[in-house]
């Protein structure tokens, strides 16, 4: 309980100064290291020959998906032909053709959902050329969607994709991958070329040891909440997680890029609140440097977006810890004494503290990297990450998790504007009919993907062969399955046995329509509030800054999870619960 | 035709620098860094005793020996197989991960009471309330090389036993080799086995 406080503390220190560096690089502002990655955004737009004018959103839109599609046909073709002898000291072969197609779209959905096991599915090539740049290159895409979004609604130009794209790796992603990469390596991460290691015991017995590239495979799948692992267990391996220092640092990671996509809409917004009140009086020098004397962090309105996703986090971690702190039925029922909670599929490293907290957190940022085994989570405890891919909107992944709780501010503002009978108006822009409509088709995919799929999958033989626990918690690993696709978030309960035809190919749609539909929706309303004349702030405005819109932010969310989620979670997790 | 072909030269110019940027670069230079700065961990943090590699630090193995402090159960077996299974199978890829088997699933019962019951024919001397959860339950990643404190404690009559040293000296044994809270604060109190394995040998030769 107490290292639980600790760890979230120690984040909210180290999280002020970097999501003010992001702050910084998205909006072009100066930071001390631009005359290094100056030069090297230079080189790149120069043998591009790109065009670094602004775009509307339909070209932003455009753009964004032409360079996923280039990636993932070449990626296709690599996993293909990956064994070839290049960088595949273990003789790994090729992988095959709907397992390749699953793979490719989990990578670069930023799902990382994994239907193979690293240490015999993918070669050191596929590792690196595919893995590697994917997890670089989707999470670029979700934080440059979720800027440009951010500019739309605030009124500002929609800005150049490729622009946005490349500062964000160039500057933030590569630098910092480096630096806790070697932090790792220095923890005991392998990072190398060779093939695994074959050694003899002191029982004379024989050892295999994955070797490979993993630690820079490790840094950038927690810091663009990408999540697939190396190996097939994933971060509880001690390989890719040996201390106590790497689960923290792993931790942090991942929850610093959805954290600062925050910091940059509260900063945004507070600028465009600062112009717009110089607009309207008087701007004389004494005020503007009063202004300047009172440093502003997070903003008024990130704040309250901040406040709303920590309520749905502590709820759910408290929830999760509890649980798994009461033990395992199963062991209980065996005579044996628990003094740690739930220790099946969990490490001693990381005991049921740093568990639940990073089962909350990767399912919360939707990394989908485990550092314990979620299928072997007691029924409630599985229900909180089950719980948070499907809200989806409790901080969320890179750029992503703020665009899904952006739409549900929206439609806060028009339930609220309903029942005080005000025209909905969100930052100073009126939201109308078009944006609604486009609001409740961008907030109805997701259930309808979860819920869809399970059900076919429930009711034909192909999707039953999978699962592999009896009763409830077998609807459990259905549900999680696709909640996992569908929340791009790719951790899941492993047991499902997916890698068949019918699970590569249903989780690969849900994962493609999942991520793409609600970029190009989001963009697309984000297109139609930028061209609204701003409206000025009255005493009639519903003020979405403030602590009390963050609880309405919370409620509205909570309530329409249940008008979709309810009677599967019943069927599932709580059902579960309630027979043992 | 050529109106989309132009549309997909940038995107298509990007990935493939994409791909050598993130994709050769980036690996590359971490890994010429890390074998720089920390070849030791870059490499498996392997032990080696008398010149040959015995395990590595992080990598718990099935130890069986009467005379050893046991792992966890593990659902791949630490990877660890025999001379004779190794013909067998011809070249074998290492795996990770449990059993995975929900709190609700009667397999899992069944599988602790087996385990239960051969910790208790191995350690005739221990109660069955007195076993730690720990010992009996399968890891998330099949390779923990940790047990907690108890768990290393509720082995010492029969290591005691089978190696005639003193459960004294044992217990000195365990309390060296245990890796404190970072902090005080962070992680859990535990025991390496293999460490503790190593220096329970180092004991045996000298006695």
């Amino acid at each position: 309980m107490v290292q639980i406080v600790c760890t979230l503390l120690l984040f909210m220190v180290i999280i002020f100064p970097i999501g003010n560096y992001v702050y910084h690089v998205s909006v072009g502002k100066r930071t001390f290291a631009d005359p290094v990655f100056d030069k090297m955004d230079n080189f790149v737009f120069r043998i591009l020959k790109i065009d670094t004018s602004t775009m509307t959103w339909k070209k932003y839109a455009m753009s964004l998906l032409m360079v996923n599609l280039c990636l993932v046909f070449i990626g296709y073709l690599i996993l293909r032909i990956q064994s070839i002898g290049f960088l595949n000291p273990n003789g790994i072969s090729g992988m095959e053709e709907s397992l390749s197609f699953n793979t490719i779209i989990s990578f670069m959905t930023n799902t990382n959902l994994q239907h193979y096991a690293g240490e015999s599915g993918l070669s050191y090539l596929s590792q690196m050329l595919v893995i590697i740049m994917m997890m670089f290159t989707s999470a670029a895409t979700g934080f440059s969607a979720c800027i440009a979004m951010i500019r739309g609604l605030l009124g500002k130009k929609m800005g150049n994709f490729y622009v946005d794209f490349i500062r964000i790796i160039n500057r933030f992603l590569l630098p910092l991958s480096m630096i806790i990469g070697l932090f790792l390596v220095w923890q005991g991460v392998p990072q190398n070329l060779n093939s695994n290691i074959e050694l003899t015991t002191i029982e004379g017995k024989i050892q295999e040891i994955a070797s490979g590239p993993i630690a820079a495979l490790e840094s950038i799948k927690h810091l663009g909440t990408n999540g697939g692992g190396f190996l097939g267990a994933n971060s509880a391996t001690p390989l890719e997680n040996p201390t106590i220092i790497t689960n923290i640092i792993e931790l942090f990671s991942m929850m610093i890029l959805p954290v600062s996509c925050i910091f940059v809409f509260g900063r945004m917004a507070y600028d465009k609140h600062e112009e717009s009140k110089a607009n309207n009086r008087v701007y004389t020098l004494s005020t503007k440097n009063c202004n300047r004397a009172n440093k502003v962090w997070i903003g008024k309105e990130g704040r309250t977006i901040f406040v709303a996703m920590s309520i749905l986090f502590v709820i759910g971690l408290g929830v999760c810890f509890w649980s798994e702190s009461l033990g395992n039925h199963a062991v209980a029922q065996a005579g044996i004494t628990e003094t740690f909670g739930n220790m099946e599929g969990k490490e001693v490293r990381f005991g049921v503290a740093q568990s639940a907290l990073f089962t909350t957190a990767t399912t919360s940022f939707t990394t989908g990297s485990v550092n314990n085994m979620h299928d072997t989570l007691t029924p409630l405890g599985g229900l909180v990450p089950l719980m948070h891919m499907m809200l989806n909107v409790v901080f969320g992944g890179a750029g992503v998790g703020l665009m899904n709780m952006l739409i549900y501010a929206i439609i806060a503002v028009f339930i609220c504007g309903l029942m005080i009978g005000r025209t909905p108006e969100y930052l100073g822009k009126k939201i109308e009919g078009k944006e609604m409509k486009l609001a409740a088709l961008c907030i109805i995919i997701h259930p309808l993907l979860i819920l869809g799929f399970s059900a076919l999958a429930v009711s034909i033989p192909e999707g039953v062969n999978g699962i592999t626990n009896p009763s409830f918690h077998g609807l459990s690993q259905v549900l999680y399955e696709f909640a996992s696709s569908a929340a791009n978030n790719g951790s899941g309960f492993e047991g499902l046995l997916d890698n068949s035809l019918f699970w590569n190919m249903s989780c690969g749609i849900v994962m493609f329509l999942a991520r793409y539909l609600p970029i190009i929706i989001q963009l697309g309303i984000a297109g139609s509030l930028m061209n609204k004349i701003d409206i000025n702030e009255s005493t009639g405005t519903l003020k979405t800054n403030t602590l009390t819109f963050a609880i309405i932010l919370v409620i509205v969310v909570y309530i329409f999870a249940a008008l979709t989620f309810l009677p599967a979670i019943a069927l599932g997790p709580v059902a579960e619960m309630l027979t043992l | 035709m050529k109106c989309l072909f132009n549309k997909l030269k940038t995107p298509f110019k990007l990935s493939l620098v994409m791909f050598v940027i993130c994709g050769l670069i980036y690996p590359m230079l971490m890994t010429g860094l890390s074998q720089a700065i920390f070849p030791h961990q870059a490499n498996g943090s392997l032990i080696e005793i008398d010149g040959k590699v015995i395990g590595s630090e992080l990598v718990g193995q099935d130890f069986t020996d009467e005379r050893l402090f046991h792992c966890r159960p593990s659902a791949v077996n630490y990877n660890t197989f025999t001379q004779n299974e190794k013909e067998s199978k011809g070249q074998v890829l290492p795996s990770s991960g449990s059993e995975n088997l929900a709190s609700s699933n009667p397999k899992l019962e069944k599988r602790i009471n087996d385990d239960i019951e051969k910790f208790l024919q191995e350690n005739p001397t221990i109660k069955r309330e007195d076993i730690p959860a720990d010992i009996i339950t399968a890891s998330g990643s099949g390779l923990d090389p940790h047990i907690s404190v108890d768990a290393a404690n509720v082995q010492i009559d029969r290591v005691s036993k089978n190696t005639h040293i003193s459960k004294e000296v044992l217990k000195k044994l365990i309390k060296d080799n245990i890796e404190n809270k970072l902090l005080g604060i962070f992680g859990e109190e535990k025991v390496n086995v293999l460490q503790l394995n190593l220096s329970l040998i180092r004991e045996i030769k000298q006695s």
